[in-house]
């Protein structure tokens, strides 16, 4: 990617990638501001980094070994009450997963 | 009777040590404030009086008892609607969000309650944190206390709105791009950026999770010191979070020096180049002044890689955006649509109904970083460049203690400003690299702009883990700028 070859985001391609549903006017917005923005962006292509590390966080991380231990957890009904719809207080409700006859 | 206008958040905890005030009374004062001015300023999303008056009652029996929890027992603060405080909503200013009950409290929040702080409500934000003007969210814009026609600075801007509006004493927001420090300017208070992994991000609802960072808004330096002291420790639940540190940061302050003498302040050339407002730039240039007045040693210093900042910045706080706002989907909590027949049209079509348009924007920019054949183009070189700009401050910082730089390139905006996503990113300039950086940084208000009577901010940059120097120097700052009194005198009349 150079700014020379100024490059197209395929905007109803990743707005399906990432499941958001994106109406023509929204996208003709969105396919403005993107190539914009990744215009923008490109400016990183001027710098040649080949022999740098990446940095993936700011701080040294290794990894936090802890006990596998089972604490008590209380929030299952208040986890299930969250949820938009469930089943008898024990199951979230989702709509059919599996194309099919319907089951309830 | 207590001036709200004037009374910090130590003030009040002498004040409640004294017995010359009560829980009660400050919490009851505050909320007759927020009937008067809330309905100009809208800082707050949620607000249960009956909860808030009951903790006031218990913090004031406990003192009764002799059992108080701690200084601070029976003080007030607020806390951004991105951190989770049991039992209460938690919607990060989204429609996504809508009808969600946090099943636990944030570490913040319970290091807050152990300390027997009352939970004082949830600020406006703009959507999942994405903005820098409180426009983005899906409730209503939050305005300036300052200038009802200006914008309070985002993304917490709430949080600074309602401290500056005397609604609440301080609170809580988070900074990732600049979302405390930003509106803090804007709003003329004190906005603390600590170090990525001082302050457990557990309960914090991500937005960028290299990057995020929560921190105090506070109506001065001292505040912010002493709330910062509450705040910070390791958390287990929290694997990013660094060992607790072995100093009380509001004792520092306490014992900062009358001057700046044996103090380097680094000036970085690319930050005062080009690109910033007239004001601004002589705002700065007082600043500096003042801090040679007061002893300090001015250097000239360069981050040469600045420049790129904003690049990097929006390739890599998107492509985690993207990744960690996949979790909303209508299925476990929140908004789900209502006209869906299968499980991917529910996803489609609740993310469609609960998604603002910036926060839409920044997920399709954050998904297009991270897919197939961009990868190594955009995310992988944002993160290597991250490298370069932590260089440029490690390499800045074996030169100077602190660096200096304005908070915001511009004086706070009108509502309705900038409508162009681009312009608006590109004003994240001076606070982004801290966070990609992970350094700390304090802004602190620096003088008013007379003929508009709104306030600038000052910024105050420290290295990892540079919390006490850059409190101490902008507590010495505080103490001898030329305008004293940082609140406005009234708020739309009010």
């Amino acid at each position: 990617m150079t700014n020379k070859e100024s490059l197209q985001v395929d905007v109803s391609y990743v707005a399906a990638l990432a499941r958001l549903k994106i109406n023509e006017e929204e996208q003709s917005s969105l396919q403005k501001d993107m190539n914009e923005i990744v215009t923008y962006i490109d400016m990183l292509s001027e710098l040649d980094v080949s022999t740098v590390q990446p940095t993936m966080y700011a701080i040294d991380m290794k990894n936090v070994w802890r006990e596998d231990i089972c604490i008590p957890s209380d929030v299952k009904n208040t986890i299930i009450k969250n949820a938009p719809a469930n089943i008898d207080g024990e199951l979230i409700k989702v709509p059919q997963v599996i194309p099919g006859e319907g089951i309830s | 009777m207590i001036d709200l206008k004037k009374i910090t958040l130590a003030e009040a905890a002498e004040q409640l040590k004294d017995g010359s005030l009560t829980s009660l009374e400050l919490c009851s004062q505050y909320l007759k404030r927020i009937d008067e001015v809330e309905d100009r300023v809208k800082a707050f999303v949620h607000l249960d009086r009956n909860s808030i008056l009951a903790e006031a009652e218990k913090s004031d029996a406990r003192r009764r008892s002799g059992k108080t929890l701690s200084e601070i027992d029976g003080i007030t603060i607020s806390v951004k609607d991105l951190i989770a405080v049991k039992g209460e909503p938690c919607t990060c200013g989204s429609k996504i969000l809508r009808g969600l009950k946090s099943p636990y409290d944030a570490t913040v929040v319970s290091k807050l309650k152990d300390k027997g702080v009352v939970i004082f409500g949830r600020n406006n934000m703009d959507e999942f944190a994405m903005g820098s003007t409180c426009e983005n969210s899906s409730y209503y814009p939050t305005k300036n206390p300052w200038d009802l026609e200006r914008v309070p600075g985002g993304s917490s801007g709430g949080s600074a709105a309602a401290v500056a509006a005397s609604e609440v004493t301080a609170s809580l927001g988070s900074d990732t791009g600049g979302s405390v420090r930003q509106p803090a300017a804007f709003c003329g208070v004190v906005g603390l950026k600590p170090t990525y992994g001082t302050v457990s991000r557990y309960g914090l609802v991500a937005y960028a999770s290299s990057l995020d960072q929560i921190g105090p808004l506070t109506k001065d330096v001292y505040d912010s010191a002493l709330l910062f002291d509450v705040i910070t420790g390791k958390d287990k639940r929290d694997s990013t979070s660094l060992d607790s540190p072995s100093i009380s940061y509001a004792q520092s302050v306490r014992n900062a020096p009358k001057d700046l003498r044996g103090l380097k302040v680094g000036i970085p050339k690319e930050y005062f180049a080009e690109g910033l407002s007239e004001v601004v730039r002589k705002d700065a240039l007082d600043v500096i002044s003042l801090l040679k007045d007061l002893g300090a040693e001015i250097v000239d210093i360069s981050l040469p890689y600045s420049k790129y900042a904003i690049a990097s910045y929006y390739i890599i706080a998107t492509a985690e955006a993207s990744a960690n706002l996949a979790r909303f989907d209508g299925i476990r909590y929140g908004h789900r649509s209502q006209n869906s027949s299968n499980l991917n049209d529910l996803y489609l079509n609740s993310r469609r109904e609960g998604f603002g348009a910036e926060v839409k924007r920044r997920i399709l920019l954050g998904t297009f970083v991270l897919s197939s054949g961009y990868y190594d183009a955009y995310y992988l070189k944002a993160q290597k460049v991250r490298t370069l700009i932590k260089e440029d401050f490690n390499n800045a910082f074996a030169k100077c203690d602190v660096i200096l730089s304005p908070t915001s390139p511009y004086p706070p905006f009108k509502v309705g400003e900038i409508t162009d996503p681009l312009q608006m990113y590109l004003a994240d300039i001076y606070t982004i690299s801290i966070n990609l950086a992970g350094i700390c940084a304090i802004s602190v208000p620096s003088s008013i702009i007379k003929d508009l009577n709104i306030p600038l901010g000052i910024q105050f940059i420290g290295p990892t883990r540079g919390e006490e120097i850059i409190l101490k120097t902008a507590k010495v700052f505080e103490d001898n700028r030329a305008v004293k009194n940082f609140i406005p005198a009234t708020v739309g009349g009010v």
